[in-house]
């Protein structure tokens, strides 16, 4: 079955008086991997589930190729779903939680039966298809659920993050392992989550939402270096939001009337690492750390602010002799000092 | 340890002394009809002087006794047949909504259980003979169904709210309609509690006395209203002989129902 595109047409959402879509929008290609990324509240799960056919639009359209599915029930809309809590059925084994779609779809026995194994053996689960669900560990069941939501040949797959329950290593390795299935399957799919490194591995483009809107829609390269709102900057890691003046240019060419953005670990002690049309921010060092990979200091800018410097050990060379009070400079290049319009310091 | 050994033994004697005193108070009402079922008398006497079978015989050799039976097991069947189907619907709705308006349906749905009988079965007698159903057993059954809702309501609902509602989205995306989730996915994992409310429904329909007495004629007559009369009309120990066999069949299915669930 071929996998299609998703449209979603102006979709508004309110319980009472908490306005959880605001006018959405978003076009996600057949065959993409695209990431819903925001905090808890930000509308992500609650967008997932209308496409899923769980909540219905107070207005708006969505479409799955050139089908309106805004008013399709669940079970009419030919989409696998991954639940945070996997939502696996306990009275039955592996196998008859994994052939339960094609069952449903009338599928002769054998060639279920043969099916859900084929599935199984693609997340890495021979063996365990008469186990019970209760005698499996969290990524077991996690495997059980993608092997459920895909054995059906679903044309869109919605995952809502699937991976929260798991610890660390674990969660790590099945991002790699849910992508690479993606990238042989090729299904469209949209995957939650609230974390934004999981966000940059995984995706071909991820949607920053916040209060009901998508904030940023782009792939995880302009996301995280060329955020569009201060909101998105924050969100998708340690951001230095300078004002306008705190910056001058190196070459003393006349500096930004903007507020800038610059990443933590953007920055350089040494000017000549920096071209000419660089940054350069002055002030007194506060404090400093040595994290292992890195050293963390923290300048305080003439005016008061704060910024985060981030300096890789490997080209440190200096950090351990700087005395906290003392006046500093760090400096960062252009291509990575970016200007956020509209937003203040 | 050793001087506080007899103190605490002691407390252990007295405990399970009152237990087994308030196990006795519930039980001897009941039990005390069963010496005077095997009574050879014609009254009922405690305790009898000679005993015999006599009144077992003169039950299941009675016309009017046995249809009696046979209309109370129909209307017990059917009473629980029609009301779990509809509890369960009810709490899956009410736990779907949630809040204020589950809350509201509850009350409404829950209001039978703790109106007074009497009251009931008047108000009942009037709504029936508008439908001129009276002493028709379709107008005892529904008056057992309103009952027996309310006690499946109050077994379903602790056990839907415990149940995990993603596996009904689950099982929708994967494609079932709603029949098939409910069929192959609720009914299943709450099998234990449904019994259980299949058999409180059923027990309600086979000990409700007023409902029957005011809307059954005496063709189709259930057991109590049948026992009821007859303690009214003649005492004879056949009503003790009864009240034991009921006891043992009651007491039966119950303790079959339990000893599977525990196993």
């Amino acid at each position: 079955m071929k996998s299609l595109a998703i449209t979603i047409e102006s979709v508004h959402k309110a319980y009472g008086s908490y306005v959880a879509l605001d006018d959405v929008s978003l076009d996600i290609q057949a065959g993409e991997f695209l990431t819903l990324l925001g905090p808890s509240g930000s509308g992500k799960t609650t967008l997932l589930m209308a496409l899923a056919g769980f909540v219905r639009p107070d207005s708006g359209k969505l479409f799955l190729g050139d089908r309106d599915i805004t008013r399709l029930p669940p079970n009419k809309r030919d989409i696998g779903i991954v639940f945070q809590n996997y939502a696996l059925f306990p009275h039955m084994n592996v196998l008859a939680n994994v052939a339960y779609p094609l069952v449903l779809r009338k599928v002769p026995r054998a060639e279920a039966r043969q099916r859900a194994l084929d599935t199984l053996a693609r997340v890495k689960l021979d063996g365990l298809a008469e186990r019970n669900i209760a005698a499996l560990s969290g990524g077991q069941r996690q495997r059980v659920a993608l092997a459920r939501a895909i054995v059906f040949e679903p044309r869109v797959m919605l995952m809502d993050e699937p991976l929260s329950a798991l610890d660390k290593n674990l969660r790590e390795t099945m991002q790699y392992e849910i992508r690479r299935l993606h990238d042989h399957l090729r299904i469209t799919t949209i995957y939650v989550t609230h974390d934004q490194r999981e966000a940059l591995i995984m995706s071909d483009r991820i949607a920053v939402m916040n209060s009901g809107r998508i904030q940023q829609i782009d792939t995880p390269q302009r996301i995280y270096d060329r955020p569009s709102t201060r909101f998105v900057a924050e969100f998708m890691g340690e951001a230095n939001i300078v004002a306008p003046g705190s910056a001058r240019r190196i070459d003393g060419a006349e500096a930004s009337h903007e507020t800038l953005m610059i990443r933590a670990e953007s920055f350089h002690l040494d000017a000549k690492l920096v071209g000419g049309d660089g940054v350069a921010l002055e002030g007194i060092l506060r404090t400093k750390a040595f994290r292992g990979e890195n050293w963390l200091l923290t300048l305080a800018l003439d005016g008061g602010q704060e910024v985060l410097v981030c300096i890789p050990a490997a080209l440190a060379g200096g950090c351990a002799e700087l005395a906290a009070g003392q006046r500093m400079t760090a400096y960062a290049p252009a291509a990575k000092v970016h200007a956020i319009p509209g937003a203040t310091a | 340890m050793l001087e506080a050994y007899p103190q605490n033994r002691l407390a252990r004697i007295l405990l399970w002394s009152f237990a087994a005193l308030v196990m006795a108070f519930l039980m001897l009402p009941t039990l005390v009809v069963v010496p005077l079922s095997f009574s050879a008398s014609n009254l009922l006497e405690f305790p009898p002087h000679a005993y015999s079978l006599r009144w077992y015989e003169n039950f299941f050799g009675s016309a009017t006794w046995m249809a009696a039976l046979r209309t109370s097991l129909i209307l017990g069947t059917l009473t629980a047949l029609i009301a779990v189907p509809f509890a369960l619907l009810a709490c899956i709705s009410m736990n779907r909504l949630g809040g204020k308006t589950a809350a509201a349906i509850q009350s409404v749905l829950l209001t039978p259980s703790i109106t007074p009988g009497i009251l009931l079965a008047i108000g009942l007698f009037f709504v029936l003979a508008a439908q001129h159903l009276i002493g028709t057993l379709l107008g005892v059954l529904v008056g057992h169904v309103v009952l027996a809702v309310p006690v499946a309501c109050i077994v379903l609902l602790p056990a839907l709210a415990r149940f995990d509602w993603n596996q009904v989205q689950a099982a929708r995306s994967l494609g079932a309609n709603w029949a098939r989730a409910i069929g192959g996915i609720i009914v299943p994992q709450l099998r234990i509690s449904l019994l259980s409310a299949t058999l409180m429904a059923f027990l309600t329909s086979l000990d409700e006395s007023v409902i029957s007495i005011f809307i059954a004629s005496g063709r189709n007559s259930t057991m109590p209203k049948l026992m009821f009369l007859s303690l009214r009309d003649q005492i004879d120990p056949t009503i003790a002989a009864i009240s034991t066999l009921w006891t043992v069949i009651v007491v039966a299915v119950v303790l079959i129902v339990t000893l599977r669930q525990k196993s």
